[in-house]
Formats: C-alpha cells, sequence, structure tokens
C-alpha cells in the first residue's frame, strides 16, 4: 500500500473527480431536463425543443461518456499512485 | 411462411442457444455459482448487466408508458440511467475491492453486526420476489399473445427453461446466457425502430428521426406536428408533460438511487477480475443499455403520431386489419357513443372499468353495425371512444408499421429474452440469499463447499416455483409494489453503502437506525398513500406531502435516512480499528484478487 500521505492525496483527487462529475451529472438531469427546461425549451435542437431533448436523449448520452471520462481519470490517478493491478 | 410459424422457429432457436450455453458454462463450485469466478471479460460483463436490467417492462412497456405520457417518461428515461453512473462512481469500485459476493456481505461486515446484515437480507428477497412476479407474468403474455397458448401455459414453459439454467449454471450459466439474451432483445428492438424511423421520417437513425422532419409533406419537425395533434384533440402538450416539477425531481432520484441499491444489478460487478473492470464494465453496461433507452423515445412518438393520424375520425370499416386482431385480446377497443362510425379520440377514460366484451351463449364476441366488438362497459361522458393498452406501443408496432412476418416473430423472441434474462438475474439473488447470507453466515457456518453448492441449487429452485406460483396467480398489489422496491433500495441500500464508503466514522448504530427509519418511512407512506392501508380510503393527491408522490416518496425517505445515520453515529462510539481498516483498503484499488471465501 502506499505511504500514508500519498493515500491522503489520491483520496483527496479522486473526491474532488467525483464532484466535478457528479456535478455535470445533476446539471444535465435534474438541471437542463427538470428544473430549467421551461427556459431551455424555448431553444432548439434539430425539431426538438431543447429542455425535452436533455429530458429524453441529451441526459443519456451525457451519463455514458461521464462514465467513460471516470474510468480514464481513475486508471490515470491509479497509475500515478501505484496501486493499478 | 406465417407469423406463427416464424415465431415457433425464432424462439424455439434462441431457447435452444440459452440452453446449450447453460450446458457449457455450467458452475462447479460455489464461487463459479455466485460471481461466475470473477473472470468475466468487461465488455461480457456489461451486456449481461444490460440483458439483466432491461426486464419486459423495459421492452414491452416502457416505450407505450412514454407514448402516453410525454415529457413526463423521462422520469424513467433519466431514473433508469442516472442510475449506472451512481453506481459506477460510488459503489461498483469499492465493492469489487471488498471482495465477497453479495450485498449483505457488505452491510453485515461493515457494520459489524448481524442485525445489519438480516435487514439487508430480508430487503434483498423482499425486492427480487416483487421483480421476478412480474417478470414470469411477462413470459406468460409474451407466449399467450404471440402463440396463442394460455397465459398460465405460457408461464410454466417459462419457468422450466429458467429453472434448467439458472440451477445448473448459476452466475456463470446465466452470464453467458445473458450475453446471447441482450444481442436477440436488442436486434429485435432496433430492427422495426429503424424500419419505422425510415417510413415516418426517412432518418434511418431513430434518435436522429425523432427530431427531425415528418414525412408527410408538411415540412413540419415531427415533435412539432405531435403537439398540434396532441392540442387539436384536448390533450397537454406532448412535450410539457402534466406532473409538478417537484414530484418529476422525486421520482428520477428515487429511481436512480434504487437502481444504484438493487442487489441484482450490484453484484454484476463482483464478477470482473479487477478494480479498473469494475469501473469499466458499468460504463460498457449503460451504453448497452443507453442504445435501448433513447431509442425507445424516439417509438414512442413515432407510435403516437401514427395512431393518431391512422384512427382518429376514421370510419370503423376503414381501419386496417391490426386494429379488429389486437381488439380480439381485448388490448383495444373501440365504443361509438355518438353513433357516427367514426373513431373519436382525446383525454379521458372512454368508458368506466376494464374492457369487458359482449359475449353471447357460445362464448363468441358480439358484433355492432361496423363489426366492432361490443362491450358492456358504461360510457364516460367525455368524446373519448378508444381504449389502448399500453403494451401495443411495442408489440403491435411491426404490424402497425405493416413489417414483414419474421420481424413480428423476432419481437417476440426478444419480449422473452428481456424476461427471461431479469428472472434468471433475480433467482439467482434469491438463491444466494438463502444459501450464503442465511445458511453459511448464520445457521450453518461449517458446511462443505459441496453442501453450500446444493443449498444454493435448492434456494435457486424454491426461488423459481415460488415466481411461477406469482406468475400464475398475480397479486393484484404488483404495479405498486415494483415502485416499491426501488424506493425501498433507494430508502435503505444506498445510503447505507455510500456512507459506508465514504464516510469511515459511520458506525452499526447509525446505519441500523438511518435504514429502518427509511424503510419504515417509505413503507408507511406507500401503504397509506397507494394502498390505502389504516384509513377508510386512498387519499387524494392534495394530501401528498410536499406533493411528491408514492413512486418518488423514496427520495424523501433516502434523505432522512442520510440525515438520522449521520446524527445516530457521531453521538455514539466510533466503529472498531479494524473496520476503519477494511475502509481504507477498499478505497485503494490495488490488490482485490479473486472474490474470496473467509
Amino acid at each position: 500500500m502506499a505511504l500514508p500521505r500519498a493515500y491522503d492525496r489520491y483520496w483527496r483527487t479522486n473526491l474532488r473527480y467525483l464532484a466535478i462529475l457528479l456535478t455535470i451529472w445533476f446539471a444535465v438531469s435534474f438541471g437542463c431536463g427538470i428544473l430549467l427546461v421551461d427556459e431551455l425549451n424555448r431553444l432548439r435542437i434539430g425539431g426538438a425543443k431543447l429542455g425535452f431533448w436533455f429530458a429524453q436523449q441529451g441526459s443519456i448520452y451525457v451519463f455514458v461518456v461521464l462514465i467513460f471520462v471516470y474510468v480514464y481519470l481513475m486508471n490515470r490517478l491509479d497509475r500515478r499512485y501505484g496501486v493499478n493491478e | 411462411m406465417s407469423v406463427q410459424v416464424w415465431t415457433y422457429l425464432i424462439v424455439g432457436a434462441t431457447f435452444i442457444l440459452y440452453i446449450g450455453i447453460a450446458v457449457w458454462a455450467r458452475a462447479g463450485s460455489t464461487q463459479e455459482f455466485y460471481v461466475a469466478g470473477g473472470g468475466v471479460h468487461p465488455v461480457a460483463n456489461g451486456m449481461a448487466t444490460a440483458a439483466d436490467w432491461m426486464s419486459a417492462a423495459s421492452f414491452i412497456s416502457m416505450a407505450g408508458i412514454i407514448s402516453f405520457a410525454g415529457y413526463d417518461g423521462a422520469v424513467y428515461l433519466m431514473g433508469w440511467t442516472g442510475g449506472y453512473v451512481l453506481l459506477a462512481l460510488l459503489l461498483a469500485p469499492y465493492l469489487r475491492k471488498f471482495g465477497k459476493f453479495t450485498v449483505p456481505d457488505f452491510i453485515g461486515d461493515r457494520y459489524y453486526s448481524n442485525v445489519a446484515r438480516t435487514v439487508a437480507v430480508i430487503c434483498a428477497i423482499i425486492v427480487s420476489f416483487t421483480y421476478v412476479a412480474g417478470q414470469m407474468r411477462g413470459v406468460g403474455l409474451v407466449f399467450s399473445r404471440f402463440l396463442e397458448v394460455e397465459i398460465n401455459t405460457g408461464v410454466y414453459i417459462g419457468t422450466v427453461v429458467v429453472f434448467f439454467y439458472a440451477i445448473m449454471g448459476g452466475m456463470k450459466g446465466i452470464t453467458y446466457t445473458q450475453v446471447a439474451q441482450y444481442c436477440v432483445l436488442i436486434f429485435a428492438y432496433m430492427v422495426p425502430a429503424i424500419f419505422i424511423s425510415l417510413q415516418m421520417t426517412g432518418n434511418v437513425i431513430p434518435q436522429l428521426g425523432f427530431i427531425g422532419d415528418i414525412n408527410d409533406g408538411s415540412g413540419m419537425a415531427l415533435l412539432d406536428k405531435l403537439d398540434q395533434l396532441h392540442t387539436e384533440l384536448g390533450f397537454a402538450e406532448y412535450t410539457s408533460g402534466t406532473k409538478s416539477t417537484t414530484d418529476v425531481f422525486a421520482i428520477t432520484l428515487a429511481l436512480m438511487a434504487g437502481t444504484a441499491g438493487l442487489p441484482h444489478v450490484i453484484v454484476r460487478f463482483f464478477t470482473v477480475p479487477r478494480v479498473k473492470d469494475a469501473r469499466i464494465s458499468a460504463g460498457w453496461a449503460l451504453l448497452f443499455i443507453a442504445i435501448l433507452y433513447t431509442t425507445a423515445p424516439a417509438i414512442a412518438a413515432f407510435a403516437r403520431t401514427n395512431l393518431i393520424a391512422t384512427i382518429n375520425e376514421q370510419p370503423y370499416a376503414e381501419l386496417p386489419p391490426w386494429f379488429a386482431k389486437w381488439e380480439e385480446t381485448a388490448l383495444v377497443a373501440w365504443q361509438d357513443k355518438n353513433g357516427d362510425g367514426l373513431l373519436q379520440y382525446g383525454p379521458g377514460e372512454a368508458f368506466v372499468g376494464a374492457v369487458d366484451q359482449v359475449r353471447d351463449g357460445a362464448g363468441a364476441r358480439e358484433q355492432g353495425p361496423y363489426g366492432e366488438t361490443l362491450l358492456n362497459n358504461l360510457p364516460t361522458d367525455n368524446r373519448n371512444e378508444v381504449y389502448i393498452d399500453r403494451d401495443i406501443m411495442v408489440l403491435a408496432n411491426p404490424e402497425i408499421a405493416q413489417l414483414p412476418a419474421w420481424i413480428v416473430a423476432l419481437v417476440a423472441a426478444g419480449g422473452l429474452a428481456a424476461a427471461l434474462s431479469t428472472a434468471a438475474g433475480l433467482l439467482l439473488v434469491i438463491s444466494t440469499a438463502v444459501s450464503r447470507d442465511l445458511m453459511r453466515m448464520q445457521i450453518k457456518p461449517n458446511m462443505s463447499e459441496k453442501e453450500e453448492l446444493w443449498w444454493a441449487r435448492g434456494g435457486a429452485a424454491a426461488a423459481v416455483l415460488v415466481a411461477a406460483y406469482f406468475g400464475v396467480n398475480p397479486p393484484g398489489f404488483v404495479a405498486a409494489t415494483v415502485a416499491l422496491a426501488f424506493g425501498l433500495a433507494a430508502a435503505s441500500f444506498f445510503p447505507a453503502i455510500v456512507l459506508g464508503i465514504f464516510d469511515k466514522r459511520m458506525n452499526r448504530a447509525g446505519a441500523v437506525s438511518g435504514m429502518l427509519t427509511g424503510i419504515i418511512l417509505m413503507f408507511g407512506y406507500m401503504a397509506v398513500y397507494r394502498l390505502g392501508w389504516f384509513v377508510d380510503q386512498v387519499p387524494p393527491e392534495s394530501d401528498w406531502w410536499f406533493g411528491i408522490s408514492p413512486e418518488g416518496f423514496g427520495s424523501v425517505a433516502m434523505v432522512v435516512n442520510l440525515a438520522v445515520a449521520l446524527v445516530v453515529s457521531r453521538v455514539t462510539p466510533p466503529p472498531p480499528e479494524d473496520v476503519q481498516e477494511i475502509v481504507e483498503t477498499i478505497r485503494i484499488p490495488k490488490g482485490a484478487g479473486a472474490a474470496i471465501d473467509h
């Protein structure tokens, strides 16, 4: 196992990644898809109202991307701290 | 060849495939039975998770539900996909590192308590049974509609097939069968969707057709056209919805947290070799799920537009043949309230109660002046004359769009794949709960591995039989209890697991009191506001706390659980040293090894 202080730094960086990614997760679904849906519906993407599109399509695409970004960031972090397998 | 012959051929071929895989991949040890030996490739695990997750309801009913709910349908789309983000970021890698087989294992060890373990076992069993009963019913329904056998005969056939491969193969057999089932179900879902998208919008990709222009020469966007049709008929705009923002928020959150807390989903991430594989398989799983979940709203909008254009203000005699065919099964019905021979479609119930067809002495349906099936139901006083079941949107779509017979047969095979894969996954959770969490951990700790494997198989066998019983005699509260399953998972497991990983100070007293408060609150709210227990009648929506429906109340119960757990844990002694060490270890990916027995 890594040294105690390295461990703390590793864990703090992990928590920072989580905070950023979960903020985006909240923003696209609860933000764009629910709370701001009426405002965004004044804009359009193709033939759909933007807020409606986020609720039924866009948020799902972002979710998929978020997980793959998380995997990339964490694998890089694991290698940096030598805790990968 | 007829639809029926095609259906026998395709369904028969897929069943032979599933059983063949089960024989090839049968489990020889408890480790293989519980977690497939921990050696499943992440992409295969992603597919298996997706098939496990997408049930008969996702495959058959979801597009139909969205079709009738419009914007409000987004709660399911976001709720059942957004949960995977929580799962991938907050749970999967840490639980994999923890390296045991089940959720009750984690709860029991992390909170050094058999009470906590028992609460978790009971929740896992309730949640899984609720679900599995619905799946067996789904198998029966698909059989009865496409092969024209009794629903119950369909349940029995499905039971035999699941019995065979779940009991023989354990997690190993199920995982590889589910990979095949995912391929069958996604192919069966996409082929009709692509054809219909082409017909209606000229676009091959349904997700793009959804935001494209409709192909009727008007040059309007499909969704604008649909909004216009809705407004003309007196419905709310399709893209606006009718639920309050608070309720949409609460339901979405409850479904997300519930998804991340469901035991049959979590256990999937114990089957891969390393922590980094657990992370990436959550990504693959969501990608495979997203293909269906982003197509469903497109199918919903296409089907809705098509349906309104095909039936509204049309004479019954000139309707396409599918209408009369599905009238036979009582999934559509028409009552000519104003006697003009045209179908008027609009908001509100067309008549009182469930479809009740007029039968003559020999049991044949009696027909009205236009050839329609007559109903005993009393008419309502609105102008709507048409009843349409939600399930028809996916099941009848290929016929409505006049696609060839083999595609209709494919949809039957897809629906069966979705129902069987979910049922098998849930049965495994139940059997593991019996053999491991109850027998090995609590009652008979010294039994041999071979004996434990027999308990696991016996547990699965008993669970299949109970599930078949509920499939034949569905309890009336099933619809309500599926929402309860998500609410319970959100109100109990999810906070307990997240706190167990991210809050080192969380202790037994905090976790147990939080879980119990969450479950009791959720159960009580559901009992009063959905089932009408303890009160004279089910209270009206205006009585809901904060305007939140029972379906969304899991999110409130979850927040209360978190608050109670945090407060109680801070005024009681911290957890013992060795437990704090467990928490430190699971935060570091290195050294996961295979999932190990004690």
